[in-house]
């Protein structure tokens, strides 16, 4: 016990010591890298602008990059020269960098800030926190949206995920993003295979070409999307009558730009997003980069980042502290994907089957598009 | 004539051999030429042709196997693929593995061969946390035997041996290499450790796993050797080394530091070395025998297993065969973008010869207004003008609502004319039409007017005059533009990714993905060089049947 208060007080004299020299070599640029859009004006807002308030003599530059993060990262990597100081990821990006060896592990509770209430940041950000890389900062979902007005006379609006399948009720083209990760689940699903059984079932050849052929069901009814813009576009223009999306493009489609579209929750596919910190860094890119990282990622930040975007914020302790939207004035609590209200049947994404396999999937997958 | 009969070469002015001097002179000159354009060559090497080479280099290497497990490798290499492989094979994975993952580069070669087997990728990340585990086994036997087993300095003075005595270098610098191999590194300098040459001899798995150990700590951890204490894989090494009888022996007999702790642990009975049972309790995929023969197919720094896969065909233990018929790909999109590339190419032939014609024809004034409207197009932008293809040919777009207003189509009926091969054609056709016109438009231009007029008043009709005498003249123009357009669409990337839907796109859209999404690099690298020599061969091809010397890209 002695021995381990002297290590306590030991540390906490470094610390002290440490911490002015280090904040004199912290460098004063930044280069964060996000998805642009609607999503990297809240980070902006929320954090960005505030924490660049408080230090006057550093500057932010946002390279729009996140969509090729990974291939990029490697790139720079392999050229001896990463230009990036914190990069935005969705969590199964983030684990494909830290399997590289392309991310830094992170120690979560040494360098985030704990919740107001003193919960240690690994508990308030709990499973979130899906690979030691990764600092999550929202959680968002892939859900469906469909023209109000298109819905057949007579007819219930679409509300379950299966109604996506059923062409006989909704007649009509559907928008789905051309890649084999959540059409999968949703068909299988749909099929008949219960939700705890899904991964299993895909294990299978078996599994696989029984998710194909429920999808070939809907199959001459489908656009393919490639980027999240292109959903609301397709909807607004009545190019298709439902489509998946991420959910805040399809909030900002509904509430800042009028559409008649309805929002479909059941089954909506949870995802995370958040930052890695590139591996290797110099001494002072990387103090600073920390630096910005607690600030940025703290319970209030999170907090204030939803008020500009209806994505839930990652931290436990943050929830209660969404407000409304920062120029409508909606309440934002019952747009996020994560409300109970909406959450009530939710598909969780498992990570580690998807790393195992997207390469072969996908080529069946494509392989199936193409015929 | 006279002169060259007589013997001595011919002098210039000054008396020196009018040879050398002229070489003299145009050697300068020569040199002057190659500075004026060094630069761009310089640029062109630098910037395209290293990136390129780099980047086809990357569709048969396969380093990555062999550096990361390089004993196993070895092991594997008498293994005969009919059963699991034996302990010997386990165990060299484990001193692999366990280096790798304090490298952290296990992650790495998982997702290399995820490529090849599915399932691997975490196979590797999560036996690269277990391995300690199997290695702490023997640390903790071996220090309850003896705390001294737990000291940094201990090790290091006992691994080192007698002062004065030989060093194993050897060893010593494989150990570096190992290293530098896996970490695509390279070190110089001096980790101020060297196992001694007869504990070294006596011990050769613990000497060995400690020599990694003190190399990785110097020169990747920075620290201090001395300082640390070794990894769970030297303990394991040492339980390893000491079930062997003769080396317990040679202990026996030994004088060395730490003389006394090996001993005590030669004596004692430590937990056997079972690595195969380990592995396989850990994860039970490590019994699949299909897993170790992708390990051992993929194994040589060398691989034909990417140009299989972008002809889709796959290495198997039975040798090389059709990939099954749900994951073919590739051949369809290669045919697919050669049979689109070719429509494209006559679309701009049609569709450009009259405007070429009437551009070269008309009046200055008026083919100056022509050629604006020509030119316009191709210095908007290409994302515009593809999103205008869009709007214009969707089913709520302009070219729908016109027919549907023109009672042409029914409302219910309207045209699919995107997302699909159509849409593809005609955005391309249009976006590549100038670079047929411009090349069609120059060498229209040098035909005189007059010929037409000569085979007219000889008597030909209107249709014979073109097609004797100005048609066979404007060839060169058409193999020009077709070369330009042929090989730029077949290149082409953006416009069928916007357009293309899934029946539209061509193979560049799938190096795209290999490239940014799936990382595959091998595979998009494979089918890169592919096309390349997919368009070289044709550019030869045609160069035997229409001579590249006949066509013309300029007036």
């Amino acid at each position: 016990m002695k021995l381990h208060k002297t290590l306590l007080a030991t540390t906490a004299l470094t610390v002290a010591a440490g911490a002015p020299a280090i904040s004199q070599e912290m460098a004063d640029s930044m280069t964060l890298v996000s998805w642009g859009g609607a999503y990297q004006e809240s980070q902006q807002k929320a954090y960005v602008e505030p924490y660049l308030e408080m230090n006057p003599d550093v500057s932010a530059t946002w390279d729009e990059s996140s969509a090729e993060a990974v291939a990029k990262l490697r790139a720079m990597d392999e050229a001896g020269n990463v230009t990036w100081d914190l990069v935005d990821v969705v969590a199964s990006d983030a684990m494909r960098l830290c399997d590289e060896g392309l991310a830094m592990e992170i120690d979560h509770d040494e360098v985030l800030a704990a919740a107001p209430d003193g919960t240690e940041a690994s508990d308030d950000f709990g499973d979130l926190i899906v690979s030691d890389c990764f600092i999550p900062q929202i959680v968002y979902s892939t859900t469906f949206g469909y023209r109000t007005d298109m819905v057949p006379e007579g007819v219930e609006p679409p509300s379950e995920i299966c109604d996506v399948f059923d062409l006989e009720t909704y007649p009509g083209k559907r928008a789905l993003e051309q890649r084999p990760i959540n059409n999968m689940e949703w068909a299988l699903y749909c099929d008949g295979v219960a939700k705890e059984d899904l991964y299993d079932v895909m294990s299978t050849d078996e599994g696989v070409d029984r998710a194909l052929a429920k999808l070939d069901t809907i199959k001459d009814e489908v656009v393919w999307w490639t980027a999240g813009a292109e959903t609301p576009q397709l909807l607004a223009d009545g190019e298709v009558f439902m489509g998946s999306t991420f959910n805040g493009r399809l909030f900002s489609a509904i509430a800042e730009q009028d559409q008649p579209i309805g929002m479909m929750w059941d089954m909506q596919a949870f995802d995370l997003d958040g930052w890695i910190v590139p591996a290797d860094l110099p001494e002072d890119r990387l103090a600073r980069v920390m630096d910005f990282l607690k600030f940025a990622t703290d319970t209030q930040r999170l907090a204030d980042q939803a008020a500009y975007i209806s994505y839930g914020p990652a931290r436990e302790s943050s929830a209660p502290l969404v407000g409304e939207h920062a120029e409508l004035g909606i309440e934002m609590a019952p747009h996020m994907p994560t409300d109970p209200a909406n959450a009530s049947n939710t598909l969780i994404y498992d990570y580690e089957w998807w790393a195992d396999n997207r390469d072969d999937l996908d080529a069946k997958f494509q392989s199936w598009l193409s015929r | 004539m006279s002169d060259t009969t007589e013997t001595g070469p011919v002098l210039a002015a000054d008396g020196t051999p009018l040879k050398r001097s002229l070489r003299r002179a145009l050697r300068a000159q020569k040199l002057r030429a190659l500075a004026l354009i060094a630069p761009l060559l310089i640029f062109v090497m630098v910037a395209f042709i290293a990136p390129i080479a780099d980047m086809l280099f990357r569709s048969a290497e396969n380093q990555i196997v062999g550096n990361t497990i390089p004993m196993t490798v070895e092991e594997l290499r008498d293994w005969d693929g009919e059963e699991l492989p034996d302990e010997q094979v386990y165990r060299a994975l484990f001193f692999d593995a366990f280096f790798a993952a304090e490298a952290k580069e296990h992650t790495r070669l998982g997702s290399r061969l995820n490529y090849e087997e599915s399932g691997m990728s975490s196979l590797f990340r999560k036996s690269g946390r277990s391995v300690d585990d199997f290695g702490e086994v023997f640390q903790d036997a071996l220090e309850d035997l003896n705390p001294a087993f737990g000291e940094a300095q201990v090790w290091y003075d006992m691994m080192s041996g007698e002062p004065a005595a030989e060093g194993a270098t050897r060893l010593m610098s494989n150990q570096i290499a190992r290293l530098e191999q896996l970490a695509s590194e390279s070190y110089t300098g001096d980790p101020d450790f060297m196992p001694g040459a007869a504990i070294a001899e006596m011990l050769p798995n613990t000497a060995r796993e400690y020599a990694a150990f003190a190399a990785f700590t110097y020169f990747e951890d920075e620290d201090v050797v001395a300082e640390e204490e070794p990894w769970e894989a030297v303990y394991a090494g040492l339980a390893l080394d000491l079930e062997s009888v003769d080396t317990r022996r040679a202990i026996a007999e030994y004088d060395g530091p730490g003389a006394d702790l090996l001993r005590q642990a030669a004596e004692a009975e430590l937990p056997p070395v079972d690595m195969k049972s380990a592995f396989i309790e850990d994860n039970e995929d490590w019994a699949r025998v299909n897993y170790w023969e992708v390990i051992k197919m993929y194994s040589p720094s060398y691989t034909t297993g990417y140009f299989l896969n972008a002809v889709d065909m796959e290495k198997t233990t039975e040798g090389i065969a059709l990939r099954d018929e749900d994951e073919r790909i590739y051949g369809l999109l290669f045919k697919r973008t050669m049979f689109m590339s070719l429509v494209i190419t006559f679309s701009c032939i049609a569709l450009g010869y009259p405007i070429a014609w009437l551009l070269s024809n008309l009046p200055a004034r008026k083919a100056n207004l022509l050629m604006i409207l020509v030119l316009l197009p191709f210095w908007t932008s290409l994302l515009v003008r593809t999103s205008a293809w869009k709007v214009m040919l969707q089913q709520q777009g302009v070219i729908n609502d016109t027919l549907v207003w023109l009672g042409i189509v029914a409302d219910e009926g309207r045209l699919v004319m995107i997302n699909n091969q159509f849409g593809t054609i005609v955005a391309m056709t249009h976006i590549l039409l100038p670079f047929m016109i411009l090349p069609m438009y120059s060498v229209m231009q040098t035909i005189p007017p007059s010929y037409l007029r000569a085979a007219k008043s000889l008597g030909a009709t209107p249709f014979t005059a073109f097609w004797r005498v100005y048609f066979p003249q404007s060839v060169p123009g058409i193999g020009a533009g077709s070369i330009l357009v042929f090989i730029l669409s077949i290149g082409y990337y953006i416009t069928p990714e916007i357009v293309g839907g899934t029946t539209g796109t061509f193979i560049s859209n799938r190096i795209a993905y290999h490239i940014s999404t799936s990382l595959n690099w091998g595979l998009a690298a494979a089918l890169g060089s592919i096309l390349l020599a997919v368009v070289l061969i044709l550019y030869w091809a045609y160069d035997k049947m229409v001579g590249i010397d006949n066509v013309k890209l300029g007036g």
